[in-house]
């Protein structure tokens, strides 16, 4: 039985949480007694990149090159999936949860009559029917479900199963589908996409910055500390709202939720909205000035002061061990 | 010109997540509920648009009883009229199914939706309705403006935006800023009392998953604090504890 993975790329590299969709689908397969692990990508990928999805566990690899998909266009997205799901056989679909993934995962939901669960965090239990895991209420809980149908779609939370990187490079097969013109009903004009920086759903560590920060001019520190990390930078909604940071760095409830290993929230009181944001990170470390602040609450580690004082301290002593 | 805004009852962002009955069940008590903020969202845009545009607008939810007072609330916002598809949302596929069935009897040129839900967190109900309905479906939606039968649209992609075009009938999903919240005011609340709000039952009764338990994550240890003029003993404790650098 093959599972099909459909991996979503930024300017022709692989998205991190699509490997981690191929290493989850790799573990399956296993689980399920072998069977092909056949990786889609659509668009404009190199084929060195594509390669990369057998380290992560594919088998194959097969590439639709075609610039139209190169725009994240559900329907047409959808459309080529399921061409390629037919194709192969397969019986289940596994993609990463993300605003494109999640939106061509219930268009096919339909179309091929399958169950589907997103936020998946763990491999499903067999021992009882296909049961599966997934986040809700914004990472606050989890619901083990189970899907009653012969298909199935599982859309997997990021950074929720290790990465598997020693799998053997695979081969890469192009093949052209045709895409009836019908489902480019809606058309990108133009796109507006900051470059050169770490992508903050995708991000290992994530600086933030909150009102504590005290106006747009004092982040600076925040740049200088996410720098030496490699890091992403976020805020908290008002910091957004009042326009010191633009609207995608905004971490939270209503905002991007992260998952990265290392979290820094600085001058972030930790309202319950703001840690839905970030409840799935693996290690927080907060500085506040106000030893009462709720956000300590939820940290791993805690710097009680001012973050003008703390901050270029600690973005010294971090560069001086790495 | 027909927009539909489907809305959901969900706890308050600020509540405690808690359940009942050996954990098969959410567990309601003190617990304050509310229209989804991104529902509200979309709420918020569409009537902004039925004030320009001379639209008519109805909010619709699939729910049990107790949501009627979520629906009065956005009545109280603005929505002409109200429907109630009578059942339990099992799953997103049997919500899409009741959505897209209540859509075809009644035509709408726009559906719009929150981005995602914040109790089941899906983000997957206004793409099945898409299929099903064979409509186009665009989510996240940030800016959402109708002219003539184009529909010109920002959407937020990793790290940016995309700006596109789609014909009417589309479906949104939404996210701020593409409004602000609304608050109803006195004439609101007194009109919401006398505006339709329909009872129907559920016409498919379709679903594919199950809901079997629920479960909460661990408690999270206590913090660790480090002085604030020994920020090496915290590059120490992040380089060698938890191994992150
Ligand atoms: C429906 C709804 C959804 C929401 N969604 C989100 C969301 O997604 N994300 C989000 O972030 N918020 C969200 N909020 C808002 C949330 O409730 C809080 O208001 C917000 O998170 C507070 O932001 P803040 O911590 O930056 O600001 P504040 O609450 O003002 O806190 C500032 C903090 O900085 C500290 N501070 C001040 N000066 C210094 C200094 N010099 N050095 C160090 N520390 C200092 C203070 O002690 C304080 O703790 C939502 C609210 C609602 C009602
Ligand atoms: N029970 C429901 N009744 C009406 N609309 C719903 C319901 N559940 C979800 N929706 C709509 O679908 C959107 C996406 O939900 P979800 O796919 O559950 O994340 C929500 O923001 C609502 O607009």
């Amino acid at each position: 039985m093959s599972i099909l993975v459909y991996i979503e790329h930024a300017e022709g590299a692989i998205k991190k949480t699509s490997l981690e969709a191929v290493s989850f689908a790799h573990a399956l397969s296993q689980q399920t007694g072998g069977g092909d692990v056949v990786a889609v990508g659509l668009g404009t990928i190199a084929e060195d990149q594509l390669a990369k999805a057998g380290e992560a566990g594919a088998s194959k690899v097969l590439y639709v090159k075609d610039s139209k998909l190169d725009a994240g266009v559900i329907q047409a997205h959808a459309d080529a999936v399921a061409q390629i799901y037919e194709k192969v056989g397969a019986k289940t679909l596994v993609l990463a949860t993300s605003s494109l993934g999640s939106a061509v995962a219930a268009r096919l939901a339909i179309r091929l009559q399958a169950g589907l669960v997103s936020n998946v965090v763990e491999l499903p239990d067999l021992s009882s029917g296909y049961q599966v895991k997934r986040s809700i209420y914004t990472g606050k809980a989890f619901a083990l479900t189970t899907v009653d149908t012969e298909h199935k779609i599982l859309a997997i939370k990021k950074n929720a199963i290790d990465l598997k990187t020693d799998g053997a490079s695979a081969s890469v097969e192009v093949v052209s589908l045709e895409i009836d013109q019908a489902n480019f009903a809606t058309t990108i004009i133009s796109t507006d996409q900051a470059t050169g920086e770490v992508l903050l759903p995708e991000a290992d560590i994530v600086v933030s910055g909150g009102r504590g920060l005290k106006g747009p001019e004092n982040w600076g520190m925040i740049e200088d500390l996410a720098k030496v990390l490699g890091a992403a930078t976020g805020c908290s909604k008002p910091v957004s709202d009042i326009g010191w940071r633009p609207h995608h760095e905004h971490v939270g409830q209503t905002g991007v939720k992260v998952a990265p290993t290392l979290y820094i929230a600085v001058g972030i009181s930790g309202a319950i909205q703001h840690l839905a944001g970030v409840n799935s990170s693996k290690y927080i470390v907060v500085i506040n000035k106000d030893p009462e602040a709720p956000f300590f609450k939820a940290a791993d580690y805690g710097i009680v002061g001012d973050a003008f004082e703390v901050l270029p301290k600690l973005t010294e002593a971090i560069k001086a061990v790495i | 010109m027909k927009i539909l805004v489907c809305i959901t009852h969900v706890p308050d962002t600020t509540s405690k997540i808690q359940f009942t009955d050996n954990n098969t069940k959410f567990d309601k008590s003190g617990v304050q509920f509310i229209i989804g903020p991104y529902d509200d969202y979309a709420l918020a845009r569409a009537v902004e648009l039925k004030e320009q545009l001379g639209a008519s607008l109805t909010v619709l939810n699939v729910g049990e009883a107790d949501t009627e007072p979520t629906l009065r609330k956005a009545l109280a916002i603005g929505a002409d009229d109200a429907i109630r598809v009578n059942a339990f949302p099992k799953d997103s596929l049997f919500v899409a199914s009741e959505i897209a069935a209540i859509a075809k009897e009644n035509n709408y040129d726009l559906i719009l939706m929150g981005r995602e839900s914040i109790d089941f967190n899906g983000g997957m109900v206004h793409g099945m309705v898409g299929q099903l309905l064979g409509m186009p479906s665009v989510s996240p939606v940030m800016k959402l403006d109708i002219e003539g039968e184009t529909v010109k649209m920002a959407r937020e992609i990793e790290g940016g935006k995309e700006y596109l075009e789609a014909k009417l009938p589309l479906i949104a999903g939404c996210q701020e800023p593409i409004a602000e919240w609304k608050i109803p005011n006195m004439r609101g609340i007194m009109s919401a009392r006398t505006k339709p709000l329909n009872v129907v039952e559920p016409s498919q009764n379709q679903s594919a998953t199950s809901v079997v338990a629920f479960k909460l994550p661990p408690a999270k240890g206590s913090v660790k604090l480090v002085d604030k003029d020994n920020v090496e003993e915290l590059v120490k404790l992040l380089k060698n504890d938890a191994k992150v650098l």
